[in-house]
């Protein structure tokens, strides 16, 4: 889910991965989702699903601010009755996997370099057709817009988007 | 999530209805104010054989959820309000806002169609859950009988710990109806909701250390001392640490303003001496107070020498408007308690003279004459009753008069619209408050305005004949609107002159006693003899049409903005004689 608030990006905004647990209730990704259209502030993505606590639900939030901002935004989440755990992955190592399906139109001259593309960057292709290809991309953010950046000059006809989830990174280390 | 301690019921099966109504003698509910409808019939059919909870019919659901507020800020318990589905709900938002924005604990029940009608846009449905969710501190909706018991629980625990605010939950026809066993939880355990009570010792230490160092220091008391009921604490603090008080509109009484120590309200109307003592204030010490946009003006231009200290229980208001130095997370009542120990009498002498020069100078002032002021009516009723009344303004000039010229002496003796700017608070809040509390009268104080916009409210207040002294000053002008007209556009009066029933003929025709005065002279009284019945009696003021509330720092600006009183005697109404005309001051502290 995107929110199109649109915050331009300068030296003192920047964004943030931010992870919340929150008790699997009614309504909780609407208390979510409503205290930043309420507060104004910026949501590039947001992902919600259970743990492996069926009474826990996972929110990863992907924002954007600054500072003072970023610091009302864990606040306000906390304040939230349901919420059980904020953290700011921002800092910390983590992993982040986004997954997109991009279906393109295809002619038969150019299903061949296409194929070459989704092969470089390690993606699929799932479905397949006289006029299109589906292709499934898994990947941080910046490789999923990397591989539609790289797949524009075709013709996209649609794109799903999954937003990131994210957990921390416990390997210690360089990665 | 909850989990309820308590053993298994021997009991019968009751139905949800019967639930509900237990749950509430459980919280020691004596009060309820609602208005039935038919997704809560059933409730109100469990309700009317119980005499351990009065229910009082008012006229609107808004005025019910008002006079919850007022019930609940006059005795620091939760008020509660019952109301029916679709539109009885809808017609609660502004209440509930109103009591989100000032954090005061109540809880709303509202009834909603049958659980498999939802979302079919059934007779009298609304989405009240979704509704109110930003306006709520939480809110609930019951889907299992057997869940409603601990919902009930919870929704009074969360709406009166922590920063307290509304809490709604929304009861299913059909819920109410089915049976269970009744177990009512003895305590509640969340483990995603956890207040923060004591201040951190590292925190503390630096607020101690900045305290002892501190020349010029102010205490800046909002209505989180009286919420936490804080005031005793405060005033030990303030007079072992010599360190001058000004309070928040909703500060008021937290603080006695009889006290020499006391500044009265800082802020947008608030007095020049405790905007100028805050302005050059070399550290400001918040008490339950969130640095609203009425008392900062500009935020970079707000206490711009002072360190900044900032004791709120609610972590989110820390640093939300102006960074603070030094945030103490916790309880007012409570953090005051840790810090009282560890503080010295400061020198102040000099601090606190030069504020008297201020008070000198610049007092609060208006022109008194033959027709009547407002400040002068508000002036007449402190003086009579001495800080010893209830007193509940509504919103608009009046207010901010019923703020500056009544001295408040006590806690929770002063209950407005702060956030919100509710205009029709007054007179619901004020029934609310007389049925919580019969040591002091209760005083609703209403502009024309603001009285018309609940005026239903006389009838539920005959019915019950609450004592309540209801004053409505009448300059026939949305007054403040009027003013800003004035002052920002050029005097093009847009939409602010209003026309008025008869009030003393209106207070008739419900059956309560009515009093008018037109002349300065008669003023006191009218007061005198409002105070004389023992039932509601309602006294209208025909006051001066135009006059403007000062000290004024206009909305975003700096304390070096500030508009005092402009010094030509010019303001003659309908001829009044220049001479007769005297300037009249009054001092805070």
């Amino acid at each position: 889910m995107s929110n199109s608030t649109e915050i331009p990006a300068n030296e003192t905004t920047h964004k943030h991965t931010i992870s919340v647990l929150l008790e699997n209730k009614f309504g909780a990704l609407n208390r979510v989702a409503g205290m930043f259209s309420a507060k104004g502030y910026n949501l590039e993505s947001i992902t919600v699903g259970p743990t492996e606590d069926i009474s826990v639900s996972r929110m990863t939030i992907v924002t954007r601010g600054d500072d003072a901002i970023i610091e009302q935004i864990i606040k306000q989440l906390n304040k939230l009755i349901d919420t059980l755990k904020v953290v700011d992955l921002t800092y910390d190592s983590f992993m982040e996997r986004e997954l997109a399906l991009i279906k393109i139109g295809t002619t038969p001259d150019n299903r061949s370099e296409i194929m070459q593309i989704v092969e470089i960057f390690q993606a699929k292709i799932i479905d397949i057709s006289h006029k299109t290809v589906t292709v499934e991309s898994t990947g941080s953010g910046q490789k999923v817009d990397a591989i539609i950046k790289m797949l524009k000059p075709f013709h996209i006809k649609e794109i799903a988007r999954t937003g990131r989830v994210a957990l921390k990174r416990e390997f210690v280390g360089e990665v | 999530m909850t989990q309820h301690t308590s053993p298994p019921s021997p009991q019968r099966q009751m139905t949800g209805a019967e639930i509900f109504v237990r749950s509430l003698i459980e919280e020691k509910v004596d009060i309820v104010f609602g208005y039935p409808g038919g997704a809560v019939i059933g409730i109100y059919d469990a309700l009317h054989d119980i005499s351990d909870i009065k229910h009082i019919l008012t006229r609107h659901e808004q005025g019910a959820v008002h006079a919850a507020e007022g019930y609940a800020k006059a005795s620091g318990k939760p008020g509660v309000a019952l109301v029916t589905s679709g539109p009885g709900a809808t017609n609660t938002v502004t209440g509930i806002a109103d009591a989100y924005m000032d954090s005061i604990p109540i809880v709303v029940f509202t009834g909603q169609v049958a659980l498999k009608l939802i979302g079919n846009d059934a007779f009298q449905e609304a989405d009240i859950v979704g509704i109110t969710r930003p306006i709520t501190k939480h809110n609930y909706l019951v889907r299992d009988v057997n869940e409603l018991a601990a919902t009930i629980k919870e929704a009074f625990y969360v709406a009166t710990t922590g920063r307290p605010g509304p809490v709604l939950v929304d009861l299913p026809k059909d819920v109410m109806a089915m049976k269970t066993m009744f177990s009512y939880p003895k305590n509640v355990k969340m483990r995603s909701y956890v207040p923060h009570i004591e201040g951190h010792q590292k925190q503390l230490d630096k607020a101690i250390a900045l305290i002892a160092k501190a020349k010029r220091p102010v205490l800046y008391v909002g209505g989180g001392t009286i919420l936490s009921n804080a005031s005793e604490e405060l005033t030990k603090f303030a007079h072992k640490t010599k360190i001058p008080v000004t309070t928040t509109l909703h500060g008021l009484g937290a603080f006695p303003e009889t006290d020499e120590l006391s500044l009265g309200m800082l802020g947008m109307h608030g007095t020049w001496y405790s905007n100028s003592a805050v302005n050059y204030s070399d550290l400001l010490i918040s008490v339950g107070a969130r640095f609203d946009d009425r008392v900062t003006g500009k935020t970079d231009a707000f206490a711009p020498e002072a360190k900044k200290i900032h004791i709120d229980v609610d972590p989110s208001n820390i640093s939300k408007n102006v960074k603070v130095d030094v945030p103490i997370v916790g309880d007012v009542k409570k953090v005051l308690q840790q810090l009282l120990p560890s503080v010295t009498a400061l020198d102040t002498k000099d601090w606190i003279q030069t504020i008297k020069n201020w008070k000198e100078e610049h007092p609060l002032r208006y022109r008194n004459g033959k027709y009547i002021r407002m400040q002068h009516v508000i002036q007449k009723i402190s003086e009579i009753t001495k800080g010893k009344a209830i007193i509940v303004s509504d919103v608009g000039q009046h207010q901010m008069w019923t703020a500056q010229f009544y001295k408040y002496v006590y806690p929770r003796t002063h209950l407005t619209s702060g956030g919100l700017g509710t205009m029709g608070f007054s007179l619901p809040a004020s029934m609310g408050a007389a049925f919580a509390r019969k040591d002091f009268p209760v005083i609703s104080i209403s502009g024309d305005g603001g009285f018309q916009m609940n005026i239903q409210e006389l009838a539920t207040i005959r019915e019950h004949s609450v004592p309540i002294k209801i004053i409505i000053l009448n300059n026939g002008y949305l007054g403040m609107v009027r003013q800003w007209q004035e002052l920002f556009w050029r005097k093009r009066y847009s939409q602010v002159e209003m026309f008025g029933p008869d009030y003393v003929k209106l207070a008739e025709a419900y059956g309560i006693p009515g009093f008018r005065a037109t002349l300065t002279d008669e003023v006191e009284d009218v007061i005198n003899k409002m105070f004389t019945i023992d039932g509601p009696v309602l006294a209208e003021f025909k006051v001066v049409k135009e006059d403007n509330v000062y000290p004024m720092i206009p909305a975003g600006q700096t304390y070096h903005e500030i508009i005092d009183m402009p010094e030509e005697k010019t303001v003659s109404i309908n001829g009044e004689k220049e001479s007769d005309i005297e300037m009249v001051t009054i001092t805070k502290g």
